[in-house]
């Protein structure tokens, strides 16, 4: 898995709560896995909303604005990345080049599989993503932020440095690129007595 | 003495690998079930790894999502790369020693839908699947939830997977279940009352006399939609209606194991004075025949009410919310929604596309016919539903009444198999998500029970389904 110690770039404000994974990545895309694997999704990330029918550029929709094309962070809503469990949006946003995603709350199985792909889902309350929004919108016009994993920081566009608390499980693992089968698999011997005895135990469970 | 526990809190300790002391616990998996989606990618690890699979035959796999659903339909998909990923994943199914429902069994279907019809999950496991409606397998009494690829690679390699422990919810459904309300008009009649985020975090019980007494069927619709409110387990106890279900279905245990079985389920429900993060009471005889008007599951209203007005939105955000939603649905606020002509009528996918919600749509169908204008289809949930349903003639009902009858398959619930409606269509769904484009580009999708479906594609428009029973 990609490592992840810090990012530092252009925040872009997407406010909309509930932005699903069918927007993020829609499901016409999703056999692409068969060609390219895990990769090649940036170009088809918020799809819907970024191309018109006839495949060219949206001007209204943020992401086609020049200052936000090159986009690293986004500044989302409630319930990000709620619906399908399509690991392809997580690598439409890191094939994008969007490594960290700040919202209030996140659909749980697109956390997860933000983790295993070293992208940061990073929880903030919305008042506080709002006052961000704000900075960068109306603001000075700056709208560079910094979330630096390793020390704990969220650098705001107006140069503020707040401090953050991260889940210590998953930051250990996203500073090291941890793979999880591997750490899963240092600890087999115990798993596989523990699954021989729950066969014991749980017969009737097991085919 | 153990303090009351929860029915999930039952199941997570005695599934509990490891309890990683933060928060997270290492897993027994019991069952994993996979669809053509995830191809041959996903046994990639275990390639280079070199590694059989600890537990073969704890694994199924269906071939549903990128399949056509058109008659006589073979590997070849209309969505580029469809076909690849069926025969990707049909080759490592092989190679792996996985039970395989390829496309022409009669056992091929919807993965939710494949997986109790089979017996293939019993109250008490644990189950997973690379696909969010996992949570429909809660009504089976398991603990059953939705994965990324990645996540289904670690299950693969080790039989286990590390989750966060949620917290506990507790829906009760209380009070007498009005004629025409299904279990869709129930589940979403709660998404919309809680919310489309409530549930982050949370495991969900449904309780409560209501589900007692619904049939297996009803209650895997109920579970199916709990992903719709962001949680991530949502649970019905096992019971003697569960154990009546499940006798003698192919994977079901037999003999002393089934007693066994049936023993260990007994224990499992929720202690009296388990503690519940958060309880929500619904009375269903509140509860009306309900469609969503927005572009969220959690926008619902009853058939017969109104269309959210914004300009009667209680807050800015409220207010700027229902625009967004009524500008892609293209509904007027404040108007009623029963009367909105539609131009596809679909019943199909996990939450409702098993022989109960086809009888209960044929039921209404019978002896009548769409309205001309109406594009209309049936995709049942799996190659038995099919079947059965033919063996009861539901399909000449369908078809007489100008329905398409097709194929096993997910079909317009994820409009990924090639099959698609016309942009900007407006479309009346027995599926779960009416999300943006989930149905095609511009599809405005409407929520509802498989009667609701049916009423509407007579009147070729939203229409109450109390008018027709
Ligand atoms: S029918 Fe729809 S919700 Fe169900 S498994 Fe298929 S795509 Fe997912």
């Amino acid at each position: 898995m990609e490592k992840f110690t810090k990012v530092s770039g252009t925040a872009m404000p997407l406010l909309r709560a509930n932005i699903d994974t069918d927007a993020i990545l829609p499901s016409r895309y999703l056999t692409r896995t068969t060609v390219t694997g895990k990769t090649g999704f940036g170009p088809y990330l918020f799809a819907d909303w970024r191309y018109g029918p006839d495949g060219k550029d949206k001007p209204d929709f943020i992401l086609n604005t020049p200052p936000y094309r090159d986009a690293k962070i986004l500044l989302a809503a409630d319930n990000f990345g709620c619906g399908s469990s399509r690991e392809h949006a997580v690598w439409a946003l890191v094939g994008y080049g969007i490594r960290c995603v700040i919202a209030p709350s996140f659909g749980e199985i697109f956390y997860n599989n933000s983790f295993n792909n070293g992208l940061l889902p990073l929880p903030l309350p919305l008042a506080q993503i709002e006052a961000l929004a704000a900075q960068i919108e109306k603001g000075t016009g700056k709208r560079q932020m910094t979330v630096d994993l390793d020390a704990q920081t969220l650098t705001a566009p107006d140069g503020t440095v707040t401090k953050l608390t991260v889940d210590p499980a998953r930051r250990d693992a996203l500073l090291k690129g941890l793979d999880s089968i591997g750490i899963t698999m240092q600890g087999w011997d115990a798993i596989s007595a523990w699954q021989a005895k729950d066969k014991a135990r749980r017969p009737w469970s097991y085919l | 003495m153990t303090a009351p526990r929860t029915l999930v809190e039952k199941i997570w300790a005695d599934h509990e690998i490891r309890d990683f002391g933060n928060g997270y616990s290492l897993l027994h998996v019991d069952r994993n079930v996979m669809h053509d989606l995830l191809g041959a990618l996903v046994f990639e690890p275990l390639d280079r790894m070199g590694r059989k699979l600890p537990f073969p035959n704890q694994h199924l796999i269906s071939m549903d999502h990128g399949v056509d659903t058109d008659p006589g339909r073979g590997d070849e998909t209309k969505i580029p790369g469809g076909k690849e990923g069926v025969q990707g994943l049909r080759r490592k199914g092989k190679e792996y020693g996985i039970e395989n429902y390829d496309i022409g069994d009669v056992r091929q279907g919807i993965v939710h839908v494949v997986a109790p019809e089979q017996g293939f999950v019993l109250p008490g496991q644990t189950l997973v699947c690379g696909d969010s409606h996992t949570t429909t397998i809660g009504g089976m009494g398991a603990l059953a939830w939705g994965l990324g690829l990645t996540e289904i690679e670690h299950v693969l390699a080790t039989q286990t997977v590390t989750v966060e422990k949620p917290k506990h919810m507790r829906i009760w459904f209380d009070g007498k279940v009005n004629p025409g309300v299904t279990p869709k008009d129930m589940i979403l009649h709660v998404i919309g009352k809680i919310g489309a985020k409530a549930g982050n975090g949370y495991a969900v019980e449904y309780a409560g006399p209501a589900i007692r007494s619904m049939p297996v069927e009803g209650r895997l619709t109920i579970c199916n939609m709990a992903i719709e409110m962001a949680v991530r387990f949502g649970i019905i106890q096992g019971d003697e209606v569960t154990a009546e279900y499940l006798k003698g279905r192919p994977f079901a245990p037999k003999g002393a194991l089934w007693d066994q079985a049936l023993a260990y389920w007994r224990t499992l429900g929720s202690d009296d004075g388990a503690k519940w993060d958060r309880e929500v009471q619904i009375d269903c005889s509140a509860i009306t025949p309900s469609i969503t008007w927005g572009t969220s599951p959690q926008d619902v209203v009853a058939v017969d009410g109104l269309v959210p007005d914004p300009a009667k939105a209680e807050s800015a955000d409220r207010r700027a919310y229902i625009e967004r939603a009524l500008k892609y649905s293209g509904l007027e606020g404040g108007k009623p929604i029963a009367g909105n002509k539609i131009d596809v009528a679909f019943i199909g996918s996990c939450t409702n596309a098993r022989l109960s919600d086809l009888r209960r749509a044929a039921a209404i169908l019978k002896g009548k016919k769409k309205a001309a204008h109406v594009t209309a289809w049936v995709v049942p949930g799996s190659g038995l539903v099919k079947r059965d349903a033919e063996a009861e003639g539901l399909d000449r009902i369908f078809k007489d009444a100008g329905f398409e009858w097709r194929e096993p398959g997910c079909s317009m619930c994820v409009a990924l198999g090639g099959d698609k409606f016309p942009p900007g269509s407006r479309a009346i769904s027995s599926t779960n998500r009416n999300f943006e484009n989930r149905q095609g580009p511009g599809v405005r999708t409407h929520l509802a029970s498989p009667e609701m479906v049916a009423a509407a594609a007579i009147a070729g428009a939203i229409t109450d389904v109390r008018k027709v029973l």
